[in-house]
Parts: C-alpha cells; structure tokens; sequence
C-alpha cells in the first residue's frame, strides 16, 4: 500500500506544522545549546559580527551568581511547599466529592474555577486581600487604614496582623502568601483528575470490603489510594513540572518587582532569571540557565518516576 | 428457650448495631459536607472579594472594619477601569490575537493529525515519537531562540509575532490523533473505494466526528492567548499590540501600597468575566481538554 505517491501526499499535510516546528522548536533546541557553550554569548553582539570561544563559563557564572542561588531556593522551596498541600488537600476534596450525591455537580463547578481565571488578574486580587493601605510599622505619622480582609479575619480571630507582601515583610510572610495563591491555583485540575481517577475504581472492590466489614481508614489507605496511585503520580509529576516553571504567579501578586518594593527580586524563580538575562542580551547565561532548569526537570520527574514505579499500581 | 433469647438478643444487638451506624453514618456524612462547603467558600472567597470590592467606593475599601456588601454601589468603577486601563483596545487586539491563531492552529493540526493517523509514511513512528519528546522541554528553552529569530525576521511589535511561534502544539496534535484514530478505518476505505478525495473525506466525517476534540482546542487556545503574558511583554510590547494581561498588569503597575483598589478591582472583574461566560457555557469541553493535558491556558 504504502507506494511513493502515497508518501508525498503525507509530508503535505505535514509539512505546515513541520516547517513550524523546525523554526520555532527544533531549532531553538540546537541553538540553545550552542549559545550555552559559547563564552558570554549575546545576540546583540553576535549580530556586530563579534565572535565567542567555545566553554563552560556560561554554566560556571550562573552558578556562581548569588542571584541565581537565590531563585534556584525560591523555586525550590515553593515546589516543596505547594505540591504536597496541594495533592494532600485536593485528594481529601476528590474522596469527599466522590462520596456525596447531592450537590456533587455544583461543587465540582465551584472547585474547578480557579482553572479558568487569570494567574496575572487574580493575583491582583491575592494582593489586594493581603496588602495593607498605610501602615503600621514605619514612620509615626502614617496610619493605618484598612489591614486588608486577611488581617481583618486574623484578628478577628485573636491572632495578630502580620505584614504580609507590603514594605518591610518578612521573607517567610511572602512565602506564605504565595504557597497559598499557588495551592489555590493549583486544586482544579488536581481535584479533576483525582476525582476522575476515583469514579473509575470498580466498584466491586468496595463491595467486598463492606462485606468483610473493613474500617473506613483501611479502605481508603488500602483500596482508595493504591487504586488511585497512577493518577496521584500524574499529579505529583506535572505539578513538579509546574512548580519548577513557576512566574506569572509571583508577577501577579508582587508585579514586575518579584518581591517587596524594598527588596526587589526577593522572590525571584528560575524562570524569572532566565528572562532577566535575556532582557539584558545575555542570551548565553540565558541558555545555561534554561539547560539547567531542563535538567532539573528532567532528574525531578525521573526521580518521581523512579518511585512510583515501586509504589504505583497499574 | 435459651436459644430463642440468644436469637432475641442478637436481634436487639443487630439493631444496636445498625442504628449506632447510622448515626456514624450520619456524622461522616455532615462532616463531609461541612469540609466540602467551607473549601468550596474559600475556594470562591477572592471571587466574592473582587466583585464587592469593585463596587465599593474608595472611601469604604479603606474602612478599617471591612463592609461585606457595598453600602453605595459604584458601578462607575468599572466606567473608569476599561478608561484608564484602555480594555477596549486590548479586548480587541486579544480577540484578534486569538481568533487568527486558533483557526490557523485548527487546520494545522487537523492536517497534521490526520497525516499521523490514517496516512502511511516512512518513518511515521519515530516522527510521532520525537514530536512527544519535544513536549518534555520547558518552554523557555524555545523563547530564547525564538526572541532572537523574531527580532531577525522583523516581527517585533506586529501580531504575526504573537500569532506564528505558537501555531503548532504538539500536544493537541497528540489529542486530535487520538481521536482521529478512534474512527474506524472501514469509514475511510470505503470512502477510497467511492474514490472520494483524503482532503474531502477528512472535511465531511473526520472532522465531524471529532468536533468534541476540536471544540475543547479552541477554547484552550483561545483561552491561551487571554492569559498569555510573558511572550507578549518581550515582543509587542507597544500599545498597539499589547494584549489585555500585559495591559492589564502595565495599566495598574502597583499592586502593594497605597491602590485604588476599587477601580484595580473592577479592571480585573471586567479581564475575568469571558472566561467565566465560557467556563459556564463550556464546561464539559474545557474540563475533557484539560484533565488529558495538565496545561494552564
């Protein structure tokens, strides 16, 4: 069947999306290594015919920047927060979701919102509920007006103020604030999936557990979970993924500064620094830094697969 | 006789049983509910907290005890949002953005797809396994590149550069395949034997069939160039091609400090509410897209 006239036929159909990749996906890829391995490699100089040595500076300097290290820690540290919460929290939503009737379709409406909003717009939002107008910490004569409506609850509920994302706020506040955007953010399509995973379990299972009379724990940590394995693997896996490319949330809430008006690009990411060098026309320390963020990505999701393939239940 | 009683009492131990279950039964299922509704509150709080505040007047946001519900409604605020934040010109340019490249980006990949699933060609395997693997790299990894060979071909500042570089995703390629190939292949050969044309065939039932499929695309897509922002801050970033997060983000830089809240509110209220508009409409679409992918937008 497959004759040559037949071949031709193929590579028209695919040759739109073919030339599209090679220009804007196979060739970034080549170039991206390339540009990685020449010396201070920039665009803006390539292009007034300079020439760059082949080596490893651009790795070696990115590495060596304080900057860098400290977004390597903000990525880092909010991927370690933000997954678990999120995969924790999403799968006791899904479980519950799964175990009603009623209501069940207006919840998972409700649940899924996040999903489709604007990490930038919504972000406005986060900041608004924690900024303080005034403030409360500075200088004497400036007052505080309104402490914003998650001061208002904590002290309605006993606790303190705490200055959260204004002027002056502490590293862990910050943190804070993020992990819950992100975790918020991040529910929909973890509640979605798991609760997908949840409604396809065979039923049989729990039949039979109920007539051995199996506690309510056993059942979930030994029919529930081990059945809904692969999917909490896809989970945790694309949520790394996300965590590691983490930016626009950060954007939202804080603006272009990445952190506190007095501490510009505290909060800073991976992705964050990639895009400084790049504004900047150090495309080389761009590449090297992109390189290292795939291999990270790359070992994390590797790792996670190395585990689940001991834990996971297909 | 005793062995009635012991049947007496295992009768009354039985209903024990049963009704202390019930009440177990009961409470799992209030506390179930309990968790469920104050998660679904949190959940929607920043959405309540948008609107009222985007009703509210300056005067009453900065209220150190905060209103629940607006004393005096401004809808005013919203007047003044889509004013200073320019929303009309960056709705526009957005629509623009995003109708051209989604239709585009559909026949791209309906061609695309089709060449993988039903037509035969050397190397078809590998080609198909090496375009998944390109879905493992970051995507900033692409934008380096990218942003050099723009800037080559003159593209800054127009909307091509916003439109072209992301045409072909391999993911809906990836989608749509598996689609196409659940449509059997007897419908295709028999179509070869009326000697119907592989363009006409794939027009008339192809497409038909996997309307599902491309409907869930287009919203993405769509939805994709309502939420982009990095790419369209490094390359247009003039006001004639801005597009509504950039705007959004440029109009309102501070987001800490001393902020006209009310107005930032409705700004963001007036971005949100199409999403929502097709969320409600769509839904069903959008959530099949998504639970396969795991991409935001």
């Amino acid at each position: 069947m497959v004759d040559s006239k037949h071949q031709w036929k193929a590579w028209i159909y695919l040759s739109p999306a073919i030339v599209l990749l090679l220009v804007f996906t196979v060739w970034p890829i080549i170039n991206t290594v390339r540009m990685s391995f020449l010396e201070n490699y920039s665009g803006l100089e390539a292009v007034g015919g300079a020439t760059f040595e082949f080596g490893i500076g651009n790795f070696q300097k990115v590495i060596e920047y304080k900057r860098f290290i400290n977004c390597l820690k903000n990525t880092i540290l909010l991927c370690v927060l933000t997954v678990p919460v999120s995969t924790i929290l999403a799968l006791l939503i899904a479980v519950a979701l799964n175990s009603i009737k009623g209501l069940q379709k207006v919840l998972q409406t409700i649940f899924f919102l996040p999903y489709v909003t604007n990490s930038i717009a919504i972000g406005m939002v986060f900041a608004a509920m924690f900024n303080i107008v005034g403030s409360f910490y500075g200088t004497q004569n400036e007052i505080v007006v309104t402490a914003g409506i998650i001061n208002n609850v904590l002290e309605f509920l006993g606790f303190e103020r705490v200055n959260w994302i204004n002027a002056g706020s502490s590293y862990e506040a910050n943190i804070i604030v993020m992990t819950v955007y992100i975790v918020w953010n991040a529910l929909p399509f973890k509640i979605l999936v798991l609760l997908g995973g949840l409604q396809s379990i065979n039923k049989q299972y729990y039949d039979a557990a109920k007539v051995d009379g199996t506690p309510r724990r056993r059942v979930f940590t030994k029919i529930t979970v081990p059945l809904l394995s692969p999917m909490l693997a896809y989970v945790v896996i694309t949520g790394f993924i996300g965590g590691f490319k983490e930016y626009s949330s950060i954007v939202g809430i804080f603006g272009e500064n990445m952190g506190p008006v007095d501490d510009v690009g505290r909060l800073n990411t991976m992705v964050g620094f990639i895009y400084d060098a790049l504004e900047t026309n150090k495309q080389g320390r761009a590449s090297a830094a992109a390189l290292i963020l795939f291999g990270i990505i790359l070992v994390v999701t590797m790792i996670n697969m190395q585990v689940s393939k001991k834990r996971v239940h297909y | 006789m005793a062995e009635k009683n012991i049947t007496i009492m295992h009768a009354k131990d039985m209903g024990k049983e049963t009704s202390r279950q019930k009440i177990v039964k009961l409470a799992v299922k209030f506390f179930v509910y309990a968790f469920l509704i104050l998660m679904a509150l949190i959940v929607l709080f920043p959405f309540y907290w948008m609107i009222i505040s985007s009703l509210k007047t300056l005067d009453e946001y900065r209220l150190s005890v905060p209103t629940f519900w607006p004393q005096k409604v401004m809808f005013s605020n919203y007047a003044e949002a889509f004013t200073t934040g320019n929303l009309g010109r960056l709705f526009l340019n957005t629509m623009y953005v995003g109708v051209v490249s989604t239709l585009l980006s559909l026949v791209i990949t309906v061609l695309c797809a089709f060449a993988f699933a039903r037509l035969e060609f050397k190397g078809k395997d590998t080609l198909f396994a090496a375009l998944l693997a390109t879905m493992m790299i970051p995507g900033e990894l692409f934008t380096i590149t990218n942003y050099s060979t723009v800037t080559q071909l003159g593209w800054m500042n127009t909307f091509t550069v916003l439109i072209v570089p992301f045409l072909v995703s391999v993911f809906y390629i990836y989608l749509l395949r598996q689609n196409f190939l659940q449509i059997p292949n007897e419908l295709y050969l028999a179509a070869k034997v009326d000697g119907t044309s592989d363009l006409k065939y794939l027009w008339k039932v192809m497409v038909p069939l996997a309307l599902p499929t491309l409907i869930s695309i287009t919203i993405l897509k769509m939805m994709g160039a309502w939420n982009s922002y990095i790419w369209p801050r490094l390359v247009a970033n003039d006001e004639a091609h801005s597009l509504i997060t950039n705007g959004l983000r440029n109009a309102f830089t501070d987001t800490t400090g001393d902020v006209n809240y009310p107005v930032q509110m409705a700004a963001v209220a007036i971005v949100s509410a199409p999403l929502f508009l097709v969320f409600l409409f769509l839904r069903k679409y959008i959530m099949a897209g998504v639970s396969r992918s795991g991409i935001k937008g």
